[in-house]
C-alpha cells in the first residue's frame, strides 16, 4: 500500500481529497489501482500511449520519473503535479 | 414566432448556458461549468432535445467527454473518452490532445455520436457518449500520415476540426481537416476521398493539391442538402453536388476586405443565403476584424454578390474575430443569428444581420456557440 498525494487539478475524482492510498509494486500498477478507485483519473494523468502527459509530474518521494515503470516499496509516496504556466 | 433559445458557450476557460426569453430580448446567464476547463464544444441532442455533450480538456490533464441530461446541473464523464489506439512499432504513436468537434448521429441513429480531435482523429460512440471507438476508415487509412503529417500542426494543432451527415442518408458524411480539406464518405466513414477540388492552398507548391487545403468551416444548406458551404483558410466556397468542383464565391467580396475567416453559417430556410464574418489575413495573417472594424457580409444568391452588415458593431478599434464554432443561428422567425467573439463577448441579431447587440461580455475568450430551442 502507497500513499498517494492528488493535485488540486484532480480532486473533484477523489472527492476532495489530497491523499489516498493504493496498491501496486511500480508507479504504472498503482495508477491502475487508483483508476479502479476513481474511473476516469489515469486517463487524465496518462495518454493512451502509456505516457505521463506534457504537464503532470510523477514524483516518488523527491525523485521525478519520466516512465511509470519504476517499482514501489511498502511505504513509497507517489506525489502527482500539474506543472503549467501562462495564462 | 419567436421562442425561447438557448446558448450553449465554449470557452477557453469553462461553458456557460444563457437562456432567453420567448423574445430574445433578455437572457440569463447558467456558468461557469467546468471553470478553468478548456471547452471546445458544448452541444446538445437534436434528437432528444436535452443531452448535452462536451468536449473538455485543461492546460494539464487529458481530454474528456462530459454529458448531462439535465440542463447541466449534473455531469458524468464518458467511461471510455475519445483515444487513439495504441501505436504499432515503428509508427507515430498519436495521443488526442483534444477533442474539438462533437456531432449528434443522424436523426435515425438515436444514441450514436461522432467527434473530430486534434490530432486530426475521428471517434464515434454507440452509447451516446458513454465509450467512443476510433474510425478505422479514417483513424488507419493508409494515406492517414501523407493527409495529417505529423508536423502539420496550426496554432492550436492539427484538427479534424468538423464532421457533417447528410440529413437524407447517415451513411453520406463529410468531414473537414486542417490539414488536408474536406473528405466525403458514402459508407458510414468505412472509407473516405478527399473533396478539394478547385480549392486553394496558397501555401503549399501546387496551390490546387488534392489533399493539404486547410478547411477552416463546412456547412450543409439546410434546406437544400446537396449545397456545401466551405470557409477556407484561403477564401469561401460553395459547391452544389453532384459536382465536385468547389467555386470560390468570396472572389465577389469586396478586394479590401477580401475572403478569409474562420467560418460560414448558412440561413436555415433558405438555401441561397449565408453570412461570414471576415478577419484580416493579410501580411502575418493577424486574425483580427479587418482595419478594426468587425462586420458580418451576407449574400442571398448562393456568393453571387455579399453585402456588408455591421450595424451594432463597433465603427473602430474594434479588433476580436469569430472562430469556427462561433457563429451560428437559431431555427427561429425571425431568424436569431449569433457569434461569439475572442474578446468573450456574445452578439446577436433578430434582423437577419441587419442590426447587432452585445447581449453577454467579459466572458473567456469563446469557442464554441451553439443555438438550441429551450
Amino acid at each position: 500500500m502507497v500513499q498517494v498525494f492528488i493535485p488540486s487539478q484532480l480532486q473533484a475524482y477523489t472527492e476532495g481529497r489530497s491523499q489516498v492510498t493504493a496498491e501496486g509494486d511500480s508507479v504504472a500498477a498503482v495508477l491502475d489501482h487508483l483508476d479502479r478507485q476513481f474511473p476516469g483519473i489515469r486517463f487524465r494523468v496518462i495518454d493512451e500511449q502509456d505516457r505521463i502527459r506534457p504537464h503532470m509530474r510523477i514524483f516518488v518521494g523527491q525523485d521525478r520519473h519520466l516512465d511509470t515503470a519504476h517499482p514501489l516499496g511498502e511505504g513509497d509516496e507517489v506525489l502527482i503535479f500539474g506543472a503549467l504556466s501562462g495564462g | 414566432m419567436t421562442d425561447a433559445v438557448q446558448l450553449l458557450v465554449g470557452t477557453r476557460k469553462g461553458a456557460w448556458i444563457f437562456r432567453s426569453d420567448k423574445r430574445r430580448k433578455t437572457w440569463s446567464a447558467d456558468g461557469p461549468h467546468f471553470l478553468g476547463s478548456i471547452i471546445n464544444h458544448l452541444v446538445i441532442d437534436p434528437r432528444d432535445g436535452r443531452t448535452l455533450v462536451m468536449a473538455a480538456s485543461t492546460g494539464h490533464l487529458g481530454p474528456t467527454v462530459f454529458r448531462s441530461t439535465d440542463g447541466g446541473a449534473t455531469w458524468t464523464e464518458a467511461r471510455r473518452p475519445p483515444a487513439f489506439a495504441k501505436a504499432a512499432a515503428g509508427e507515430p504513436a498519436r495521443a488526442v490532445d483534444h477533442s474539438f468537434w462533437i456531432e449528434p448521429g443522424h436523426a435515425s441513429e438515436p444514441g450514436v455520436w461522432w467527434a473530430g480531435t486534434s490530432p486530426p482523429g475521428l471517434f464515434v460512440s454507440r452509447d451516446n457518449g458513454e465509450t467512443w471507438d476510433g474510425v478505422a476508415g479514417f483513424n488507419d487509412h493508409p494515406m492517414y500520415w501523407k493527409w495529417c503529417p505529423a508536423d502539420g500542426g496550426t496554432p492550436d494543432g492539427a484538427l479534424l476540426n468538423q464532421i457533417v451527415i447528410d440529413p437524407r442518408d447517415a451513411a453520406h458524411m463529410y468531414i473537414a481537416t486542417s490539414t488536408a480539406g474536406v473528405f466525403e464518405s458514402l459508407d458510414q466513414g468505412a472509407s473516405w476521398a478527399p473533396l478539394n477540388r478547385n480549392v486553394e492552398a496558397s501555401f503549399m507548391p501546387d496551390p490546387y493539391p488534392e489533399y493539404g487545403q486547410d478547411a477552416h468551416f463546412i456547412a450543409l444548406a439546410p434546406t437544400r442538402p446537396d449545397r456545401l458551404w466551405q470557409q477556407n483558410h484561403c477564401g469561401v466556397y460553395r459547391l452544389d453536388r453532384p459536382s465536385n468542383v468547389w467555386e470560390r464565391i468570396g472572389n465577389a467580396m469586396p478586394k479590401d476586405i477580401g475572403d478569409i475567416g474562420f467560418t460560414i453559417t448558412p440561413h436555415p430556410r433558405d438555401a441561397d443565403t449565408a453570412w461570414v464574418f471576415p478577419m484580416d489575413g493579410t501580411d502575418v495573417w493577424p486574425r483580427t476584424s479587418p482595419g478594426g472594424r468587425p462586420a458580418v457580409y451576407r449574400t442571398r444568391d448562393a456568393g453571387t454578390s455579399w453585402e456588408r452588415q455591421d450595424r451594432g458593431f463597433p465603427r473602430e478599434q474594434g479588433w476580436f474575430t469569430v472562430k469556427r464554432q462561433a457563429f451560428c443561428a437559431d431555427r427561429s422567425d425571425p431568424l436569431g443569428l449569433y457569434l461569439g467573439a475572442t474578446n468573450g463577448e456574445i452578439w446577436m441579431s433578430d434582423t437577419e444581420g441587419g442590426d447587432w447587440r452585445c447581449i453577454a461580455r467579459h466572458l473567456p475568450e469563446i469557442y464554441s456557440v451553439v443555438a438550441a430551442p429551450l
